[in-house]
């Protein structure tokens, strides 16, 4: 019987995925961004899980909203990035602090 | 409830080894792939659970979007990836312990939470209330409730489609733009000239 532990052993082990490529891609700055999704898709996983073992469908609203955010960071993120990319001709974070605000 | 046992465990499985793969594979547009699985599969875990709207939702949104703009920025991008991958070697071992601790950390309280929390008393997996699908649960605290959380969301995702325009638009200067006000307002004065040439003389510029 798989139970509300299963599915937060699976969240965690998932989250611990996304922190462990962003500090093993620290140069690449898509595999970083492609990190933070997996770690928002680890804390749905979460929302979603204790939502539906609590009963009540509030978690599930939330898991939207996430969604929604993870969207747009997403797509900012991107947009932020091929900017860099025309600046500088590369996309190598290290560089990243000539860009100072 | 054995088949769910095994659904569960088969895409529990292809979700996590597609998301190590996203983070270690060598080729970018390998990772977006594996990416899309990874959400595939967990997208799989939420109809097990019962959370159809929220799977649908997964796949529409993180596939249908999301992983095609990573798509087609990384293959927009010219970049020699192989020179990013420099430092991996490095940083792996602190990556792994770390990866270690927080992995261990969090089942532990996962657990401590599952089993003596709120939702050790309660029974058995619900998402939706009781005759009504889960679509239409949703529906109705997120369209009452929550309303101008929703509100709130797509004014979010405006500004993200606004920011993402201002930042990546770009005007090249030199190019020829159509000028609609100029056009309209161009009439057979402005536009025509009467030119008195002598006879034998010619036009000249």
């Amino acid at each position: 019987m798989i139970g509300l532990t299963h599915y937060l052993t699976l969240a965690a082990i998932l989250f611990t995925i996304g922190v462990f490529g962003i500090f093993v891609n620290r140069k690449n700055i898509i595999v970083i961004l492609m990190s933070i999704e997996l770690i928002l898709l680890a804390v749905n996983i979460n929302l979603v899980a204790f939502s539906v073992f609590l009963h009540d469908v509030v978690g599930q609203i939330f898991a939207m909203f996430v969604l929604t955010v993870a969207a747009a960071e997403a797509a900012v993120g991107l947009a932020i990035l091929v900017t860099f990319f025309r600046n500088r001709g590369d996309i190598a974070v290290d560089d990243a602090s000539v860009m100072k605000g | 409830m054995a088949l769910a046992t095994i659904a569960f465990y088969l895409m529990a499985t292809v979700t996590v080894l597609a998301a190590l793969a996203v983070v270690t594979a060598r080729n970018p547009v390998h990772s977006v792939l594996f990416l899309i699985t990874s959400f595939f599969s967990a997208a799989g875990l939420f109809v097990l659970m019962g959370a159809e709207f929220l799977a649908m939702l997964l796949v529409v949104v993180y596939v249908g979007a999301v992983a095609v703009l990573f798509l087609f920025v990384v293959m927009m991008l010219d970049v020699d990836f192989k020179s990013l991958r420099q430092g991996f070697a490095q940083y792996l071992p602190v990556g792994l312990i770390i990866a270690g601790i927080l992995t261990v950390e969090m089942i532990v309280v996962s657990t401590a939470v599952a089993t003596q929390g709120a939702a050790s008393k309660v029974t058995g997996p619900q998402a939706s209330a009781p005759d009504v699908s889960n679509a239409e649960t949703i529906g109705r605290v997120l369209y009452t409730d929550y309303a101008y959380f929703f509100q709130a969301a797509g004014l979010v995702l405006l500004v993200a489609m606004i920011g993402a325009i201002v930042l990546t638009l770009r005007h090249k200067p030199g190019v020829k733009r159509q000028n609609i006000a100029a056009q309209t307002l161009r009439g057979p004065k402005s536009g025509m000239t009467i030119v008195d040439i002598k006879p034998g003389a010619g036009e000249g510029e």
